[in-house]
């Protein structure tokens, strides 16, 4: 579904990306992990056309991508769903207005049905479309935020750190939501995080990214076994795992 | 204000059955806001009276304002004229009343010129960045550099005295701060994700500046143009002042001003009256546009 080959992204003299290459499948969700500021982000940035400088090469559904230019159709192959709730919807727009707006962009008709039909795949009451953002809680705004993403139909989400600006207990609602939507629409997933337990909730195949590299891509059940090659991985691993007194401590 | 119990609580939940409800309950609560400060609601008055005594000038004026009669000139205020006569025998009042016209008019037009020019400009720069902001920005920046009544006075004398040239030369000096001040809220909106989603939606540069920016940059810059209102009423009433406003006879308040200056200690009711009308009028122009800040600028409050 997605393939990205030798991806390289320079912010000025800083080299963010440093060849990166994945092979997403279609239905699968493919989850990069790594701690702040080691690239992932821009890689997910890159494959939105977000970030619009990059050299290498990214195809989607067998298209190639340009750095620049998209056209409509590869745009709405592709939606992302961003990391705050609060700063990715217009505060001035309504609900509905927010999940009209993507339909009038690609001129798609019987717009009401589409945003009631997605306000219940959310889980949102239909009377949810006339009311402000700053009516709602996070988890309702990112739910609005995933309708948005989900009400062009695409085939691949791109989820940029979905639940980090959470609390806790909506965290599993939402990953759950994720969960349950992938798997009533076939979707395929980009997920960034920097939690490893989110990120192995959700994905079949994980990367790690350190430096702007992938330094070991792992499925799902290597990732839970610990059965890991590189020690930065381990690391993580160990990291996600919570704090647990050492046996010395212990005594 | 007087409403219904039921209507209230029509307006005031937040369980809305349809978008013309969401829209009421927002206006609703603005309205709340903006008459719980006695001051914006004073200024709001004075600005709503002004403009019907402009739009009902024929009625609210007691003599034609043109008339002259020697016989009657220079009398001091009096049961049949409040605010007495000019050197010419014309009614003060009267010509207070159609000099509102003048005065709302050049405000009104100053500011439908300079409000979207500012925007344009302002967000154009701002959203595409680059060379294009560059550009603007300097020649933005020539603007600025010029004091502006003095910048007013050159282009009132080059194209010829007159109302419609004081309205050109009024709106030349005022909008680089409002293009500014519209580049600095795109600059804060322009990375920020909800704009990006629209991007990524294949939101158009257009779509996403009238759309999304614009609509954003809107309260600060009704706010900008509203306290602006009295400098224009100034400037138009220094230029009157002048003579290169408003020609005789014509009634302005800066030209009426400025005539009395000659019978000042004799009449002190030629100057008096006209300023102490553009005095209210500016004051309430400032008063309310605080009063606005308060409700439209999402920095304050929630």
């Amino acid at each position: 579904m997605i393939e990205v080959k030798d991806l390289h992204v320079t912010f000025g003299t800083n080299h963010v990306v440093r060849g990166v290459d994945m092979t997403v499948s279609e239905g699968e969700c493919f989850g990069l992990v790594g701690e702040s500021g080691c690239g992932k982000s821009t890689v997910l940035g890159a494959i939105a056309g977000r970030v619009k400088r990059w050299q290498g090469s990214i195809s989607a559904a067998e298209a190639d991508l340009r750095p620049e230019r998209r056209t409509l159709a590869q745009l709405r192959l592709q939606q992302m769903v961003f990391q705050d709730p609060f700063g990715s919807l217009h505060p001035r727009h309504t609900i509905g207005r927010a999940l009209s707006e993507p339909l009038e962009i690609h001129g798609i008709p019987d717009r009401e049905a589409r945003i009631e039909q997605a306000l219940d795949r959310v889980g949102l009451p239909r009377r949810f479309r006339f009311r402000y953002p700053h009516q709602l809680s996070g988890g309702q705004r990112q739910r609005v935020a995933i309708a948005r993403a989900l009400i062009l139909e695409p085939k691949v989400l791109l989820l940029d750190e979905p639940t980090s600006a959470l609390d806790v207990s909506i965290q599993a609602e939402i990953l759950n939501l994720l969960k349950d939507l992938r798997q009533q629409q076939g979707l395929t997933y980009v997920l960034v995080s920097h939690d490893m337990a989110v990120v192995t909730h959700l994905s079949d195949r994980i990367a790690v990214m350190q430096d702007g590299t992938f330094v070991e891509v792992a499925p799902r059940a290597a990732m839970i076994s610990g059965d890991l090659a590189h020690p930065y991985t381990r690391m993580l691993r160990e990291g996600s795992l919570g704090y647990r007194p050492t046996e010395k401590e212990a005594l | 204000m007087t409403t219904t119990p039921k209507l209230r609580a029509w307006l005031l939940t937040e369980d809305f059955t349809s978008a013309r409800h969401a829209r009421a309950h927002q206006a609703y609560l603005s309205w709340l806001r903006f008459s719980s400060n006695p001051l914006a609601f004073g200024g709001l008055a004075v600005v709503v009276l002004l403009a019907l005594i402009a739009a009902l000038a024929p009625w609210v004026a007691i003599y034609d304002p043109f008339a002259q009669d020697f016989s009657r000139a220079l009398q001091s205020p009096s049961a049949a004229h409040w605010f007495g006569t000019d050197e010419l025998g014309r009614d003060v009042y009267s010509r207070l009343v159609w000099g509102a016209r003048t005065t709302l008019y050049i405000a009104i037009l100053v500011t439908v010129i300079v409000g979207p020019i500012g925007f344009v400009i302002g967000a154009t720069a701002g959203y595409l960045g680059g060379w294009v902001d560059t550009v603007l920005m300097r020649v933005t920046d020539i603007f600025l550099a010029f004091p502006s009544l003095v910048l007013a006075l050159a282009f009132s004398a080059a194209l010829g005295p007159g109302i419609e040239n004081a309205v050109i030369a009024i709106a030349l000096t005022i909008w680089p701060p409002v293009a500014r001040l519209v580049r600095a809220e795109t600059l804060t909106f322009r990375q920020s994700d909800f704009v990006v989603a629209a991007e990524l939606q294949g939101a158009s540069t257009p779509r996403i500046l009238f759309r999304y920016i614009v609509p954003l940059c809107a309260p600060s810059v009704i706010i900008r143009l509203t306290l602006n209102m009295a400098s224009i009423i100034l400037t138009a009433a220094g230029l009157g002042f002048l003579g290169l406003g408003a020609q005789p006879p014509m009634p302005e308040w800066g030209a009426m001003a400025a005539q009395g200056r000659q019978y000042l200690l004799d009449a002190w009711w030629l100057t008096a009256v006209p300023g102490i009308a553009i005095l209210i009028v500016s004051l309430a122009f400032n008063l309310l546009g605080d009063g606005l800040r308060d409700i439209l600028d999402p920095k304050h409050g929630s």
